[in-house]
């Protein structure tokens, strides 16, 4: 029963971290996609800012240069986004594939070019990244029996990049919600030329939707790269960006419910690897490869409408014209 | 009133709320304004009224930012003013209500009302004092909305409602109204009437655009005429009478009702037997519907757009499956259980006009021969031979095009290039070639100028005295009540009543429209 237990708590344990980069691009793409801008390049900008981090990082020796170029870098990328399809109108998807294929080689060249190791960035060392932070009380509460011990290993003990992620959700939320600047966000992408006709300027409203989106995603490329990893490996970010996006899509462009759906990816991933060659009662092993797919399978089930009804922003993937 | 003369007498350009000199604007190669003179007088209700397609609203866009004019000046109050953008517009108190709503349906009353004007970076600074303000304007102009009501939920007139008191919760002191009246009841458009006249008592000076002539004369001071992009007249409504007004739009005197010989009904063409269909979503769009069309006569089918006319149209063109009753065409049986298609239909000498042309009438990137043909590429029209026979196409086209008085008669211009009253031209002459026993026709002159109302009027007329059954799907009552010989009123897919063409009002249709019957069935 306690081995059980603590099965349990690592296993969420790891869901927390593998979630994380899912929460951070989760919200960007929620940022982007309720403007009316389909961000298909979440991926690219996770895998750019994971690169930024990890060359600043070796290079210069500081994590947190590392985070502000992955920043940096991923909000460049955006950019690039908006001004193929906000400012020239160009077709979302094209530009957002684009972009990823861009990260996917630049990355890789920029990387043999600087470091000359094969498109990988060297080891960081300890100091060089951002480590698992203990938090306050873990020896007090360690004598209390359960909730100790979720204190310590499932609470305490992540990366800060982990509690931002956290609180990045919540924050998204309210400024979704509760500001002004969310209000006219959520109604660029229902409607631009309403937004267009109270007087408020469509392009700098989305072109700043993908700004904090090229934030949270450099975040979450900082967080791979500097943090739960120590180095930057070719096309690291291994289609996260495409999970977060399912994930956006089962939270139905919501904060809060794209969380859980992160989470819920987070599990599936963190199970997979412990199932591995385990067998199940009655079903078997099961192959990793279904693990691996059943995020998007379950996405594809919730759009062809068999759980529950995604209702996406109207106005999504259709450049403003006046 | 005693204000306007004394600001009249005035002379000088001070005394206008709003004045455009020379203004123009293009699109392409399309002069949608041509040297645009305005003088709008404070406190007053001042009509536009153009056919579709005038410029009107090409110059109220320009009045409220959303188009900038390619020249021209404006001046309101006597101030010089350059408007860029919406934002300018709404600082310098000109507020607009558009044709198509400018409101998000996913969100509150509040939200919608807020968007813009927020009070804040946070909305709760803002939210209490938007309430009030809303309150207020609500009870000052009769026109109270609950604000937590979701835009989706709320009906045309009243999501009208949320459009104005969005403009005056802005402080408008001009209030631009694009065809207001296009989505309303008669009923409702009184109601929007009352609150307009509230409005200018209160010192609101009201730009209304419009293309009903019986609007202009109803409420407003003075009247300004457009065709073909140029304003050819400036009236006061006092002064002027409708025949007027409609020769200044068109350019020419024009029959405002067509002659319409008595109906000839012979037998049943058309049975329809508690014909039910369902929404996507599962709501009851079309419930329990029986009526019949004999040959020889029009049935207009009057109600709200939404009250179950599309999907009726649909049905009967073989678009749509029906889900619950059966019809009968020239005595073949159709129930949910048979494979219909548009196709099939035809071969039983149906013909349609869809409702939207753009969308079911024409392939608008395709060249006019191709549409000409379209859903006919099976039968003669295309030719003897296996493929298609482009010579003989274009000679068809042709024909047509000089039958129907098509402009430009150029059969390789693209579907697109034509105006709206000769892209209608082409679908009618599409579908009344074949001589169909049955034709279903939606909204025939929407978009489409006088002079092409007239002609195409006197083309079903005709069509019905060869003896077709005609069912005519409009939301402009006036076209209901100058062709139908029987009026169907629809309300929430239901049948309200039906009554025969000469004992139709207005007034009476406005009602049935709203679900309310007006005695015994006919």
């Amino acid at each position: 029963m306690i081995e059980f237990f603590f099965q349990f708590l690592w296993a969420l344990d790891a869901t927390l971290r593998v979630a994380t980069p899912l929460m951070l691009c989760a919200m960007a793409g929620i940022f982007s996609e309720r403007s009316g801008i389909v961000d298909i390049s979440l991926e690219g900008k996770l895998l750019s800012g994971a690169f930024v981090a990890a060359t600043i990082a070796s290079l210069t020796g500081s994590a947190w240069l590392g985070l502000g170029g992955a920043i940096c870098a991923s909000v460049l990328m955006s950019l690039l986004h908006g001004f193929a399809c906000i400012t020239h109108k160009g077709d979302q998807v094209v530009s957002g594939v684009a972009i990823n294929f861009l990260a996917s080689g630049l990355t890789v060249i920029l990387g043999i070019a600087i470091f000359k190791r094969g498109g990988q960035t060297p080891t960081l060392s300890s100091d060089e990244r951002f480590r698992p932070i203990e938090l306050w009380f873990v020896d007090i509460l360690d004598n209390i029996p359960i909730l100790g011990s979720v204190y310590r290993e499932l609470i305490s003990g992540h990366s800060l990049l982990v509690y931002v992620a956290l609180i990045c959700v919540p924050v998204a939320s309210f400024i979704l919600y509760r500001t002004r600047f969310g209000l006219r966000l959520r109604a660029v992408g229902e409607s631009p030329i309403a937004v267009d006709s109270a007087g408020v300027s469509v392009t700098w409203l989305r072109y700043r939707a993908l700004i904090v989106g090229g934030v949270f995603c450099g975040i979450a490329g900082a967080y791979l790269s500097i943090s739960h990893g120590a180095n930057f490996v070719r096309e690291m970010s291994a289609g996260k960006g495409y999970i977060a996006l399912a994930a956006v899509i089962f939270g139905n462009w919501r904060p809060i419910r794209a969380f859980w759906a992160c989470l819920m990816f987070g599990f599936l991933d963190a199970i997979t690897s412990r199932l591995q060659g385990v067998d199940l009662p009655i079903i078997g092993e099961i192959p990793s490869q279904l693990m691996v797919a059943l995020p998007y399978i379950m996405t594809i089930l919730l759009l062809s409408g068999f759980i529950g009804r995604p209702s996406p922003p109207s106005a999504i993937g259709l450049p403003y014209r006046k | 009133m005693s204000k306007m003369t004394q600001e009249t007498s005035g002379g000088n350009a001070a005394c206008y709320i709003l004045e455009l000199q020379k203004v123009c604007k293009s699109f392409g190669l399309v002069q949608a304004n041509k040297n645009i003179d305005l003088q709008i007088q404070p406190g007053t209700i001042h009509g536009i009224i153009g056919e579709n397609g005038a410029g009107k609203s090409t110059l109220m866009n320009i009045l409220y930012g959303l188009h900038r004019a390619d020249s021209g000046r404006m001046f309101i109050d006597g101030a010089p003013t350059r408007i860029k953008s919406s934002a300018d517009a709404l600082l310098l108190g000109i507020g607009m209500v558009h044709q198509h709503f400018m409101l998000i349906p996913r969100f509150t009353v509040l939200e919608n009302v807020m968007l813009g004007s927020e009070g804040g970076a946070l909305l709760k600074l803002g939210r209490a004092a938007t309430i009030a303000k809303l309150k207020e304007l609500g009870q000052t102009f009769d026109m109270e909305v609950d604000p937590d009501l979701l835009v989706s939920d709320l009906n045309v007139g009243m999501r009208q409602r949320v459009e104005i008191l969005k403009a005056l919760k802005g402080g408008a002191k001009i209030l631009i109204l694009d065809e207001p009246t296009g989505v309303l009841t008669p009923q409702e458009a009184t109601q929007l009437f009352d609150i307009l006249n509230k409005l200018r008592a209160k010192g609101v000076t009201i730009l209304l655009i419009t293309h009903k002539l019986a609007e202009i004369m109803a409420i407003t001071d003075n009247v300004s005429i457009m065709r073909g992009g140029e304003m050819v007249g400036h009236r006061k409504t006092s002064e002027t009478n409708p025949q007027e007004l409609a020769e200044l739009m068109v350019g020419r005197k024009v029959l405002l009702n067509v002659e319409k010989p008595e109906a000839k009904p012979m037998d049943v063409a058309l049975t329809v037997n508690n014909l039910g269909c369902f929404s996507s979503r599962g709501h009851k769009i079309l419930d329990n519907l029986s009526f019949e069309v004999r040959a020889g006569e029009i049935l207009g089918i009057a109600g709200v757009s939404g009250n179950g006319q599309t999907p009726l149209m649909e049905i009967l063109s073989g678009m749509r499956k029906p889900d619950e009753g059966s019809f009968e065409i020239l005595g073949k049986k159709i129930t949910p259980e048979n494979e219909v298609t548009p196709n099939i239909m035809r071969e039983n000498f149906i013909g349609h006009i869809p409702e939207d042309r753009h969308k079911h009438g024409l392939i608008l990137s395709f060249e006019a021969y191709e549409n000409m043909v379209l859903g006919f590429h099976n039968s003669n029209l295309t030719g003897t031979k296996k493929t298609l026979d482009r010579n003989y196409m274009l000679e068809h086209c042709n024909a047509r095009m000089e039958e129907y008085d098509i402009r430009p008669r150029n059969s390789k211009l693209l579907a697109s290039s034509f105006s709206g009253g000769n892209q209608q031209k082409i679908v009618v002459a599409r579908e009344l070639y074949k001589n169909p026993k049955l034709l279903i026709v939606g909204e025939p002159t929407r978009g489409v100028d006088v002079g092409a109302i007239e002609f195409i009027h006197k083309q079903l007329i005709a069509l019905r005295d060869r003896g077709c059954a005609i069912i005519l799907v409009s939301v402009e009552l006036d076209e209901i009540m100058g062709l139908s010989d029987r009026i169907l009123v629809m309300n929430k897919g239901q049948e309200v009543e039906t009554i025969p063409g000469e004992d139709a009002n207005a007034q009476k249709l406005g009602l049935m429209m709203a679900g309310i019957s007006q005695g015994a069935k006919n």
